[in-house]
């Protein structure tokens, strides 16, 4: 095969684009407005006008070209299979796009009378109303912005209620290993000291070890089920009433509900919290890293603690609760305004599509895809428990020993073959850990071209090519970064006349 | 199901592969008494018509914004955006990629996110800024968490002029740690003294700018102070097109300045998803929560970027990390850039200086509201107005959106218990309001106060 460099340092659809600051032309402008007129200094409390300072004038035709070639060099669920463990890349429908831009949805301000957003509350409200059926839970704080702040809501909400009951003393929460960074970092944010339990061989919690753990000042449990190695905990229940029986609370990490959704309603284990991230489970779409939205449902003994605000139906129809309501006692306000609405719409799009059966049918989907993967792949990679699994599975680097090939190398190639590599190095209790959720989204055709694709790349790793595997990727707008350099050496943003 | 792939052979296929009788056999895992045998009592799956024709209807219970003259701010703010930016957003690339663990095939947004930092930088006057936090308030909260690790010092003072979902946000934040945070009152006029409250057990005070009255101040005495007493100064921003036309709070001595970016190629959405701007000094970065996007090369040493200095993070630091944050606002972060992309320098500043001409057009019109007075002597696009002892703004508010009129925001649904607050009415005026809008506003407002 042979390369040639052209020209321009463009190869075909890939083109080489600047940073806008080397773009702009002083004199262009992307947006026609009026002319201001003079300004009005009086009215300026004595701050200075501001002098020109830099910002790049484009035109609209440059900035769409801009944006247009800088997708170009993205992968998304669009472009192909994204088998990211723990993220759950499913298809984003595009209808929930469409309603989502309804001006009667869109065009609306948070601090309208509330009689004329009854319909806004009504999506909230809706929406609430089916995560709370899905879980068995009887309430939910719909305002938490992603996965990670809902967590760090549930344990407020946690505490809170300790301190309630005169146990604010509690401040130990044990955590398995394998959890997400996440999960240690909110129980900091709530002053809470973090306590590692271990995993028994079968890639699930230590009962004994976590009962041995109890003690009166331990707040919780914070435990994500399906866990992080794709295994449902199947002593939960038993787990549930240890920590109960200690005067704690289960927190459940919510990222992993695709597996269970319309399967098994959550409360039926014993939870008192657990988040939803709306991003995984119910297709709204990431967006490169955000928003997302993650509502957490609460049990009976959580529910007063919820924080504000939140809807309630009211004589004159829905109302907005922002402040101190009779009963309630919120824990506080998590973030500005009522929650990512924009996100819940689409997500309520998504669940109206489904339905219960379409819902139930996609989890169960999303679990046959993931056991279809590890039963093509056990004989050639190394499943690290053994199955059935949930909706992601698990191998770690064994399959690779004395290849010369890291789970690194084996991800860069598989970029190579056009695929968006799979969760790498985590779980952390497994070594090189590859970690693959499919889906629901993925049909079997996707599926066994991937198959082919990695076994090949099994069979080549194994036969010595290591070389090949060191260099990929190839054919990527950019081969491999250097990360070193970017963390020794920062440079986050562009500055005039610094740049190659 | 149109979102599901799978054929009832492909299943019976695949389930013969993995050697399992059926899809339940799956699920063996699960105690026995939580296994739910069939869907759950609720409705069914629908089709596209079906589904649409429900929101639409929802929808239509709403007075949405366009349909009304329409003077609501309070933080968040109705600007035109333009309809490129729209269709650009919609890029499946962008709009369904992850996070961009992977920067080979993740140039896309790395790159948007290098250039997103240098324009939040550039318009807060600042060195650096980050990804992206998840709203205005969330930032401010962050901020003060990170001032208190900066000077290890955990004294908070929240000025009044702060946006009270801030304040609350803010307060809940630090609820159980160590931190403390001392709110001062609402300050509709302007007038509190936060010089002679910082002391040496401060690590920051949190001022807004223009406040969430409407009042703009020069903060180079206070920085002075700030850092005379070894505090941070931090300064919130929550309608950041006033950039456009104010020295930036950077020049003015901030040590980290938070915005909520949602006025800049958002919409307002009902207040979700908003967009956290997180902007420092360089000697900071290393304390700062959230992602970085950051400049390397490639091995055949072309530029290109990755996601750095990640040792802050939780995914690597667990309990040590300067924050919890993971998924943040990316798709926001695009949309904002966009935005500021199309409006360049010399779009950026016109329309900030647009709406502050809207906002002193407004002034001068309500000036022939008896009994109504401006209450701040400056502002940006936002001023609060007393209507008289004897009136409620919520009245007013409520009685003009009979006449499908937005009158702005009455203090009292913040401040319930403040009874001189009753009369207080915030608006705000922007590029999408017409004369037209300005004059029924006016007139109803003649016939109600």
């Amino acid at each position: 095969m042979s390369e040639t460099n052209s020209i321009s340092g463009n190869k075909g659809l890939q083109i080489e684009e600047k940073l806008i600051f080397e773009l702009g032309n002083p004199g262009c402008i992307g947006v026609d407005l009026p002319e201001p007129g003079p300004v009005d200094l009086d009215r300026m409390g004595g701050v200075r006008k501001r002098e020109p300072f830099g910002l790049p004038d484009l035109s609209e035709p440059q900035v769409v070209r801009h944006y247009t070639r800088l997708s170009q060099k993205n992968y998304g669920i669009d472009t192909g299979f994204y088998p990211l463990g723990s993220c759950t890349m499913k298809h984003n429908p595009r209808l929930s796009e469409k309603v989502a831009r309804l001006p009667g949805l869109a065009d609306l301000h948070p601090f309208q009378p509330q009689k004329t957003v009854q319909g806004a509350l009504e999506v909230i409200d809706g929406l609430a109303h089916w995560l709370k059926e899905l879980t068995g839970m009887p309430a939910v704080a719909m305002s938490p912005a992603a996965g990670a702040h809902g967590e760090w809501c549930g344990l407020m909400a946690i505490r809170s209620a300790h301190e309630d009951k005169g146990e604010g003393h509690r401040r130990r929460v044990l955590v398995p290993e394998s959890a997400h960074g996440t999960n240690p970092a909110s129980a900091a944010m709530c002053g809470y000291t973090v306590d590692p339990i271990p995993a028994k061989d079968n890639g699930r919690v230590d009962l004994d070890a976590l009962k041995a753990k109890l003690g009166p000042d331990v707040a919780c449990l914070m435990l994500t089920n399906p866990n992080t190695c794709g295994l449902f905990e199947s002593e939960i229940i038993e787990i549930a009433k240890a920590i109960h029986g200690a005067g704690a609370y289960f927190y459940c990490d919510g990222a992993n509900f695709n597996a269970i959704v319309g399967r098994v309603k959550v409360a039926d284990l014993g939870i008192d919290c657990m988040h939803i991230n709306l991003h995984k489970t119910f297709s709204t779409p990431h967006g490169g890293g955000g928003p997302g939205a993650g509502p957490t449902v609460l049990s009976d003994a959580l529910a007063d603690y919820a924080p504000v605000p939140y809807v309630v139906h009211g004589k004159n129809g829905l109302e907005l609760v922002e402040g101190p309501r009779e009963g309630a006692k919120p824990f506080g306000r998590v973030k500005g305004y009522h929650g990512q609405f924009g996100v819940f719409v689409r997500a309520l799009a998504y669940i109206l599509s489904m339905g219960s059966d379409g819902l139930r049918q996609a989890s169960s989907d999303a679990v046959l895809n993931a056991n279809y993967l590890q039963a093509r792949l056990s004989d050639v990679l190394s499943a690290s428990f053994e199955g059935p699994c949930m909706h992601e599975a698990l191998f770690d680097d064994r399959f690779l020993k004395d290849s010369g090939v890291t789970t690194l190398d084996f991800a860069k190639a598989l970029i190579d073959e056009g695929y968006h590599p799979m969760t790498m190095y985590f779980p952390l209790v497994v070594h090189g850990a590859l970690l693959m959720e499919p889906t629901e989204t993925e049909s079997k055709d996707t599926l066994d071209q991937f198959i082919a694709v990695v076994r090949g790349l099994a069979a080549k790793a194994k036969a010595g090519a290591a070389e090949e595997f060191k260099s990929a990727p190839r054919n990527t707008p950019r081969r491999r970064l250097d990360e070193t350099l970017a963390a020794r050496t920062p440079v986050l943003r562009w500055k005039a006349g610094s740049n190659q | 199901m149109r979102y599901l792939p799978l054929t009832d052979s492909d299943r019976r296929a695949m389930l013969a592969d993995i050697g399992a009788k059926d899809v339940d056999a799956l699920f063996k895992d699960v105690p026995a008494a939580a296994r739910l045998t069939e869907a759950l009592p609720l409705p069914r799956h629908q089709g596209e018509l079906e589904v649409e024709r429900a929101f639409t209807r929802m929808a239509g219970k709403n007075l949405s914004a366009g349909c009304a003259p329409f003077f609501i701010g309070a933080g968040v703010y109705r600007h035109h955006i333009p309809a490129a930016l729209d269709q650009l957003l919609m890029r499946g690339e962008f709009l369904t990629a992850y996070t961009p663990y992977q920067p080979e095939v993740s140039q896309g947004t790395l790159q948007v996110l290098f250039e997103f930092q240098t324009q939040v930088a550039m318009i807060t006057g600042m060195d650096v800024a980050n990804a992206s936090m998840y709203d205005g308030a969330t930032a401010c909260a962050e901020a003060a968490v990170m001032a208190c690790r900066v000077t290890k010092r955990n004294k908070v003072l929240l000025s009044g002029s702060l946006h009270p979902h801030y304040a609350e946000t803010t307060e809940t934040s630090l609820r159980y740690t160590e931190m403390e945070a001392e709110l001062l009152p609402p300050d509709p006029l302007g007038f509190e003294d936060l010089l002679g409250r910082v002391d040496s057990q401060t690590a920051c005070v949190i001022v807004q700018n223009p406040g969430f009255f409407g009042g703009v101040r020069d903060l180079r005495s206070l920085a002075a102070i700030c850092h005379e007493a070894g505090a941070l100064l931090v300064v919130l921003v929550a309608e950041p097109t006033s950039l456009g036309l104010f020295e930036s709070p950077g020049a003015m001595g901030a040590d980290i300045v938070v915005c909520e970016g949602q006025s800049l190629g958002m919409g307002m959405n009902f207040g979700g998803p908003g967009l956290g701007l997180f902007a420092t000094r360089d000697k900071f970065v290393r304390q700062m929560p959230g992602r970085l996007a950051g400049q390397t090369v490639d091995v055949d040493g072309k530029r290109g970027w990755v996601l750095t200095l990640s040792t802050r993070e939780q995914h690597i630091r667990r309990e040590k990390a300067t924050s919890n944050i993971c998924t943040n606002s990316g798709l926001c972060a695009l949309a904002f850039s966009i935005h500021l992309t199309l409006l360049g320098g010399t779009g950026f500043a016109k329309l900030a200086e647009l709406n502050h001409a809207k906002a002193v057009q407004l002034e001068q019109k309500l000036s022939k509201v008896k009994g109504l007075r401006v209450l701040p002597q400056s502002y940006y696009n936002e001023f609060a107005v007393h209507l008289g002892d004897e009136v409620k703004a919520a009245e007013v508010v409520d009685a003009l959106a009979d006449k499908g009129i937005l009158a702005g925001v009455a203090a009292s649904r913040f401040y319930p218990t403040w009874p001189e607050l009753a009369p207080v009415l915030i608006l705000a005026a922007t590029e999408t309001n017409t004369e037209d809008d300005m004059d029924r506003l006016v007139a109803a407002l003649k016939e109600v106060v």
